[in-house]
């Protein structure tokens, strides 16, 4: 019900576009916005956003993407990449020429030192004026240039409260010898380490390979007590009550809570990770105007509302949050009052040192426990049975030329 | 030798294209990436850095060597039986076999996981009976079992396509020489169908070897196979060249692999009908 209500909100507002200020800066105004969406008919935009990151018109929801295109004519060519590694790994290989990112802090980070973004031109996003203060100047763009806030979570954990007992607040829980094989860590390196740095106090950013080594033992006694290592599966193991506590992200446990409801979560007191997915504008965008009329779009009350509703992660967008029609308005776990907001750190973006000897840490986590003798048997017995079965045919085939020659 | 025509060239020249753009190209990137490190500079540092990863190499090939015999045990009579029955019955059953494939491979892991897990459809059904559950997931014979359930199509139809075109009169021959069932099985129909169970052997054996998604998956990402390790190279450490010289090693392993598995082949039949020559 509450789709449709944001649906009809914003067809109507489609139509009715809120007045711009002129302010000093003097971002467009709705009539110049008409005018560019105008010129600008007919042409094309690639976005390339994280996949089910956009509302797309599911079960009555907005489908943002059309709206756009029938709002101003511009074609939305629209494809998705599941990590931030990814999306670079593209972007780098110059294969495709994308007109919108949207990755996150760190990535944005390396993105800007890389010189792969473009400034971005603000007059042509007045609704950039929607973006509260605090996701303004950033660590990765202090200055405002390159990114536009889209979405903010944070990482918690979520345990089932049938199966633990009081009320955890610490990321030790995922380390209690008591819920062995009902715990699972992200099958990811960067989340993964996070957890054991929080929990051992070191800076998740560190540059120092002592303690990323101090991570990874905390991680190796880690390993005794999990049930394993997730990425999506996490939605139907933690559903299913298959496991009991994993650390994920905080409008993901939204989602599950609904499938079930015994579900609980906290922000641990050690401190999280905390992230900014923006909106960047690459330097081989073909269509720049139009992609900041996208992004302005993107962040106008209904659609940010709309994409809020579905995505049910944090915005960033103060019209949305004040919004009375916001079915998750105030939500301790999304937008948690000044007093219960957790100590939170953002991921900076790691050199090429740090990043191998996290790769080949997680690797060894991986390995770690797995050689067993079974294996050496096993492959030795089928090594010897093939030798064997070589000698023999050989000599067979010797036996049968001899015969031929006699 | 005849000399090729014009023509012939012609329509093979989509094929060298093919070859060249997507399978030669690419082998030549994975080598150059191999030996040269972040720079550009030639190096043996990838090489030299994967002493650390011989257990994984060592666990990948023997989770690949499992995967392929018990897909040839439940293949060989599978695709005899099939190959044996009217043909009517046979278009039905090949079909049966080909139909899982119409699915995604990670539709159908995930299916495998949804009936493995803890609080699955099998352990449930077990606990309504009264026996006590048993952990499935999580477990190295769950990414066996994965690999056999996602590759055994590819085992079944080489060999079936082998055994249909296997000369009846050979088998009545040696019946009226005198031999008996088992006397037939391993001198004749088995020595036929060498190349059809070769093709089959290299079809499973290569995806169970270089997977990472089943072993992710259903193993719960315990059991680190190769292919999960090259992934995380290019995917999390950007790391290109280490992960290049990972496959790179992995290409040459499964060619030795399928230099011995040739040396089968046999020399003295003029079989044809595998998938491979």
């Amino acid at each position: 019900m509450k789709k449709l209500i944001s649906v009809l909100l914003a067809l109507s507002l489609m139509f009715s576009f809120s007045v711009v200020s002129y302010a000093a800066s003097s971002p467009l105004s709705e009539s110049e916005l008409q005018e560019k969406y105008k010129d600008l008919a007919g042409t094309s935009i690639n976005v390339y956003n994280w996949g089910e990151y956009i509302s797309d018109g599911s079960e009555g929801t907005m489908n943002v993407n059309e709206e756009f295109e029938k709002l101003t004519g511009i074609k939305v060519n629209y494809t998705t990449y599941s990590t931030n590694e990814d999306m670079y790994t593209k972007l780098k290989s110059g294969g495709a020429a994308y007109d919108i990112v949207i990755p996150s802090d760190y990535m944005i980070q390396r993105l800007i030192d890389e010189g792969y973004l473009q400034k971005i031109n603000f007059d042509n996003i007045p609704n950039y004026k929607n973006i509260m203060d605090e996701y303004k100047g950033l660590y990765f763009d202090p200055q405002n240039e390159y990114s536009v806030p889209y979405n903010v979570g944070m990482v918690g954990v979520i345990y089932n409260k049938t199966v633990v007992k009081g009320n955890p607040t610490s990321w030790s829980l995922m380390w209690d010898e008591e819920y062995k094989g009902q715990i699972l860590q992200f099958n990811n390196p960067r989340d993964g380490f996070a957890s054991a740095m929080f929990l051992l106090g070191i800076d998740v950013n560190t540059e120092d390979k002592a303690e990323w080594k101090r991570a990874y033992q905390k991680l190796v006694e880690q390993k005794d007590v999990l049930q394993s290592y997730v990425s999506d599966e996490i939605y139907n193991k933690m559903e299913a009550g298959d496991a009991a506590i994993a650390a994920y992200y905080a409008g993901d446990y939204l989602l599950m809570k609904e499938n079930n409801p015994d579900l609980e979560f906290y922000y641990p007191e050690e401190g999280t990770n905390i992230f900014v997915d923006s909106m960047c504008i690459p330097k081989s965008s073909r269509n720049k105007e139009a992609a900041e009329l996208y992004i302005n779009f993107l962040l106008s009350e209904e659609v940010a509302l709309a994409n809020a509703e579905y995505l049910y992660y944090a915005t960033p967008n103060k019209a949305v949050i004040n919004n009375d029609n916001y079915s998750l308005k105030g939500n301790p776990i999304l937008y948690p009052a000044k007093e219960d907001m957790p100590k939170t750190q953002y991921y900076h973006n790691l050199d090429q040192e740090t990043l191998s000897l996290m790769t080949s840490l997680w690797s060894e986590l991986k390995i770690e426990g797995t050689s067993n003798t079974a294996v050496y048997i096993g492959l030795g017995t089928t090594a010897g049975i093939g030798l064997a079965a070589i000698v023999y045919v050989t000599i067979r085939k010797k036996k049968r030329e001899k015969l031929y020659d006699e | 030798m005849e000399k090729k025509t014009l023509s012939a060239k012609l329509l093979a020249s989509p094929h060298i294209v093919w070859s060249v753009l997507f399978i030669i190209a690419p082998l030549l990137m994975v080598a150059y990436y191999s030996f040269t490190n972040a720079d550009g500079s030639f190096t043996f540092e990838n090489i030299k850095a994967l002493a650390g990863y011989q257990e994984v190499f060592l666990n990948s090939i023997w989770y690949g060597i499992v995967a392929t015999l018990i897909c040839l045990v439940i293949a060989y009579p599978t695709a005899y039986f099939i190959a044996r029955s009217k043909a009517r019955v046979q278009s039905t059953m090949i079909m049966l076999v080909m139909l899982p494939m119409w699915t995604s491979l990670i539709v159908r892991t995930y299916s495998i996981m949804s009936l493995i897990e803890n609080t699955g459809i099998i352990n449930t059904l077990l606990q309504k009976f009264g026996f006590d559950p048993i952990q499935m997931i999580n477990t190295s014979g769950a990414v066996v079992l994965g690999m056999v359930y996602d590759f055994l199509p590819f085992m079944i139809l080489p060999i079936y396509s082998v055994l249909t075109k296997l000369d009846n009169k050979l088998v009545e021959a040696a019946h009226d020489l005198g031999a008996d069932k088992i006397t037939v099985l391993t001198k004749v129909i088995l020595p036929l169908s060498r190349s059809g169970i070769l093709s089959g052997i290299t079809m499973v054996f290569v995806p169970s070897v270089s997977t990472f998604y089943i072993s992710q998956k259903l193993g719960g990402g315990n059991f680190a196979l190769v292919g999960e390790i090259i992934e995380g190279q290019f995917v999390t450490s950007n790391n290109f060249n280490l992960g290049a010289s990972l496959s790179l090693v992995l290409m040459v392993l499964i060619l030795i692999c399928m230099a011995v598995m040739n040396h089968f082949s046999g020399d003295e039949e003029e079989s044809s009908g595998g998938l491979m020559p």
